[in-house]
């Protein structure tokens, strides 16, 4: 963990700092994206051509699966972001 | 016991619960009336909004459209979930540091300008009055059908239970009664939905039933959906038979739409902090998805077991159909809320539910001496009806009805305090009469809560046009008015006060335009509602997308011409993206 001087380094943290939540937010919207509207929709046809079980894939996304991502997609959003606050010492006590 | 007083018992003892809880968590201050003192625990907030979020149309209506629409009916369960992604990264956290009570306070402040402030507050009711008004109908219907009372004696009663808890307990006692609520909705949705599964495929998890073999060896359960549906003309389940740009646009709008909700974003103002914040947008979607994921699984098995209850035997053969006088009690039951319709166009006596609009089948059909389709279903039955349907005891039918008032309740007690405190704060105390006292603000805020009770009561009593139009008018506006403007008030350091008013106000005519010329709400329509007429082939209801990228780019075009923001909302941006410091939500 870095040790920051809070008055001479501060605003360098700071744009630092912004700059690793944008990259882990465009991350993020990334995968969002991919499941819902890429698995969901997009390329929702040739992906019912795969039959896992009962449920062919590209449904299966749509109506199920991107739901479990998105959930998944959060916690790992709010671990991966309290650990770049407590990396830029920017972290509530 | 018979199934009227099971109700009268379910739902009666429901009430006396959220009646105690809000006794035990009255308000004493404006912090408490309007972010509950932000002191609420993000696994507790994550249930309240849950239940904040899923209203008569996710708990009524939702799995109903889906059995209809099939794969289409996607666009409601990646929309309406998708959205919370966005909130947890893009809104709630960067909200929560700036740490005060509204979603117009911020956009005012940001855009240093009360009209940026007062465009808001327009949107902000608008958006919340069709919402809420949708909710009080949901409660009339499930008072009338389950408790068989007049429709205004359900509203009376849903409209003061929701005054006692929403005006005496503003945001707290709305955090704590929503907890209940929950526990007692997604009770009453998987109970049924764990019964129907273990009916049909032997497998208790409605989740993975609906991929699953059927009990009676006829392979799998969607396998034979889609086997049934098309053998009537219908198009296959899981197919699309809506074009792919439209989908796209629908689902689009209801995430953003969903992001830019007043009454979803104000929930992010009770956590103590920046990073709870983040969290219980996550904890709010675990528990929107134990309803959304059983959802689709209630849509398919309701599907088939609809089919299977007419459709009887072979396609064609006579005796297939089932006859009228043997038809269950359900179905007389429902018929006589006009949301069942037989009739008996080829006089055969039996019941023919088909397809008559796809013209191929629709030939076929005329061969059996069929005349057209018989059977008239409103979508919005299908999950009130399931237990019917799937012969369950009278008791989880009971709890049904309270499930579904506790959705629409819990959903129109937080539209109720986002309009009364949008009113008080940022309408009297921030733009009209500053010098109110907080008491004097607590004071109007509860008359607002209490005035706006009786407008939702009469809304939903004697609906409007645009109350129909939930789905197209609240998220569409939301989307294409108030969600870029809170995006780029937190991203941009650029986006000055011309730009945001511009950009809302371009978003907010476009959208509202759009929907009025097909729809012809206030006005006739000026064109045929169909594909063809559409721009770029995109529906009324998911317009939204179009209209957030319009005002986007008028807001950095205006932005672009005219000066830049001064340098205390420089410094404010800089302020809320970092989390450091933040306190509790605050007044002035």
């Amino acid at each position: 963990m870095k040790d920051y001087n809070i008055s001479t380094d501060s605003d360098a943290n700071a744009k630092d700092y912004w700059q690793a939540s944008i990259r882990l937010i465009f991350t993020c919207l990334a995968i969002w994206f991919v499941v819902s509207y890429g698995f969901g929709i997009l390329f929702h046809d040739a992906l019912n051509a795969i039959q896992i079980g009962g449920f062919k894939l590209g449904f299966w996304f749509a109506q199920n699966g991107s739901i479990y991502v998105f959930v998944a997609l959060i916690f790992w959003y709010a671990s991966r972001m309290n650990k770049i606050d407590r990396d830029h010492g920017v972290h509530e006590d | 016991m018979d199934l009227k007083t099971l109700t009268y018992i379910i739902v009666g003892l429901s009430f006396a619960l959220y009646i105690g809880v809000a006794i035990w968590s009255r308000a004493s201050s404006t912090g408490e009336f309007y972010v509950a003192g932000g002191g609420v625990h993000p696994v507790v907030n994550g249930m309240a909004t849950g239940a904040d979020w899923m209203s008569a149309a996710s708990f009524i209506s939702m799995a109903g459209l889906i059995a209809f629409l099939g794969y289409g009916g996607s666009v409601y369960l990646m929309g309406w979930t998708g959205g919370y992604v966005l909130l947890a990264m893009l809104l709630a956290p960067y909200l929560r540091k700036y740490g005060k009570f509204t979603v117009p306070e911020f956009i005012g402040d940001r855009y240093y300008s009360s009209a940026a402030r007062l465009v808001a507050v327009v949107c902000l009711i608008f958006i919340s009055f069709t919402y809420v008004a949708g909710q009080m109908r949901g409660v009339g219907i499930v008072f009338s059908r389950f408790l068989e009372v007049e429709i205004v004696t359900g509203l009376l009663v849903g409209m003061g239970l929701v005054f006692f808890y929403a005006v005496l307990g503003g945001m707290k006692g709305i955090t704590y009664t929503q907890v209940a609520q929950y526990c007692v909705l997604i009770t009453a949705y998987t109970i049924p939905a764990i019964f129907i599964a273990l009916q049909l495929t032997g497998n208790p998890i409605p989740q993975l039933a609906f991929g699953s073999t059927m009990a009676d060896g006829s392979g799998y359960m969607l396998d034979r959906l889609n086997q049934v549906v098309t053998d009537l003309g219908f198009a296959a389940y899981t197919e699309g038979n809506k074009s792919m740009i439209d989908i796209f646009a629908i689902t689009f709008a209801l995430m953003v739409g969903t992001a830019g909700l007043p009454h979803v974003i104000v929930r992010f103002f009770t956590v103590p902090k920046v990073r709870d914040a983040r969290s219980s947008a996550g904890w709010a979607l675990v528990f929107i998805a134990l309803l959304y994921t059983v959802a689709p699984a209630v849509g398919a098995m309701s599907r088939l077991n609809l089919t299977n209850t007419i459709q009887t035997g072979e396609v064609g053969s006579p005796e297939g159909n089932l006859s009228y006088e043997q038809r269950p009690e359900w179905m007389k039951r429902w018929e006589t809320t006009g949301l069942l319709k037989f009739k008996d166009l080829n006089g055969d006596g039996r019941i023919q539910y088909y397809n008559d609009k796809n013209k191929a089948f629709a030939e076929k059909a005329a061969s059996f001496g069929w005349k057209g389709n018989e059977l008239a279903v409103d979508r919005d039955i299908m999950v009130l009806a399931n237990p019917e349907i799937a012969k369950l005891p009278n008791w989880v039918i009971a709890l049904v009805a309270a499930g579904g008032i506790a959705a629409a309740l819990s959903t129109a007690a937080g539209l109720l305090l986002v309009i009364s405190s949008s009113i008080s704060h940022d309408l009297l105390k921030g733009t009209l009469t500053p010098d109110i006292s907080e008491k004097q603000e607590l004071m109007a805020g509860r008359i607002a809560a209490a005035v706006a009770v009786c407008i939702a009561g009469y809304l939903g009593y004697n609906p409007p046009g645009f109350v129909a139009q939930v789905v197209a008018f609240a998220f569409g506006l939301a989307a294409s008015s108030l969600f870029p403007v809170i995006i780029m008030g937190i991203f941009s350091k650029t986006v000055n006060r011309e730009g945001a008013i511009a950009g809302m106000l371009t978003g907010l005519f476009f959208t509202f335009g759009y929907i009025l010329y097909f729809k012809g709400i206030f006005i006739t329509p000026m064109a045929e509602n169909i594909p063809a007429n559409w721009l770029f082939g995109i529906s009324p209801e998911g317009i939204g997308t179009v209209g957030m990228v319009l005002n986007f780019i008028v807001a950095f075009a205006v932005s672009k011409v005219t000066a830049p923001p001064p340098k205390e909302v420089q410094e404010l941006i800089e302020h809320i993206r970092l989390p450091q410091g933040a306190g509790t939500a605050q007044a002035h």
